[in-house]
């Protein structure tokens, strides 16, 4: 099964839009975008393990450089730009990879500890793990007998 | 009548083509930027997370192929709230018309991008003539 998939790219985004409308009306999306509906850049991955929130965007061509990575209580800002090719005196045959700025909020379900944060770029992957913040753990609470 | 060996010869390139193609799984179609200079083609395909020992990339009777086996990310036990992309091996393959000199073909794979340089063979390389005025 081949599919197409681009964020970059305006039919890209048309895709990710009709993802999101059945994934909404199918109500398995735990985390509302922060914005409106508009076409989320780039697509993102989350899950959790234990006490640890991980977010992953597949961001190929980006250097650390190119990316600015901010946590704020339980939001999660994403920016970056991709830089254009170099290249001039050249004809283009095709243009699907797309270039330019980038600007994502995510909204985590627990508040993070922000100076806990990682963030690694390998392979055009970034991985930020964020810790939970101590508060946002559950807390046992000793039942007194009386 | 053809010489036994060069149909033999024949019969295994296509199977090693097609052993390629009926892997299971998934694949996915990198994108790719696609430019022509006076001197090559070059080729920019977006291969996130591949494993770069691994990239695969064939020119063969104008036909480019290429392939990028993506490294395991996902462990078990985890659970996810949200996806919006899924994990799998890149293929993708090209006609390409232009005259191509298949032996100097280079390629480099950095930040999960595959750059790949297709000189174009002497012969059709765009010459300059001077006009000489009388």
């Amino acid at each position: 099964m081949v599919r197409y998939r681009n964020r970059f790219h305006p039919l890209g985004q048309f895709r990710g839009e009709m993802d999101r409308l059945f994934g909404d009306f199918f109500g398995c999306s735990e985390m509302a975008p922060v914005e409106g509906a508009s076409p989320q850049t780039p697509a993102v991955n989350v899950w959790q393990r234990g006490d640890v929130i991980f977010v992953e965007a597949e961001v190929p061509g980006l250097k650390s450089e190119n990316v600015e990575i901010s946590v704020v209580g339980n939001e999660l800002s994403l920016k970056g730009r991709r830089p254009d090719l170099p290249e001039q005196n050249a004809a283009y045959h095709r243009r699907e990879r797309g270039a330019g700025d980038f600007n994502r909020i995510l909204r985590l379900p627990a508040e993070i500890a922000g100076d806990k944060v990682e963030a690694k770029l390998i392979d055009g992957v970034l991985l930020i793990t964020l810790p939970k913040d101590e508060t946002a753990k559950p807390r046992r609470i000793a039942v007194t007998a009386k | 009548m053809v010489p036994e060996s060069t149909l033999e010869n024949a019969e295994k390139k296509h199977q090693e083509a097609s052993a390629e193609r009926t892997r299971t799984g998934r694949f996915y179609r990198p994108n790719v930027d696609i430019l022509e200079t006076p001197d090559e083609l070059l080729l920019f395909a977006d291969m996130p997370g591949a494993k770069s020992g691994e990239i695969d990339i064939r020119f063969e009777d104008g036909e480019l192929a290429i392939y990028g086996p993506a490294a395991t990310r996902q462990e078990a036990d985890k659970s996810f709230l949200l996806v919006e992309y899924g994990v799998g091996d890149f293929y993708r393959t090209f006609r390409v018309s232009e005259q191509i000199d298949a032996s100097k073909i280079q390629a480099e794979y950095r930040d999960g991008v595959l750059c790949l340089h297709l000189p174009k063979v002497e012969a059709v390389k765009p010459r300059k003539i001077a006009v000489q005025a009388h």
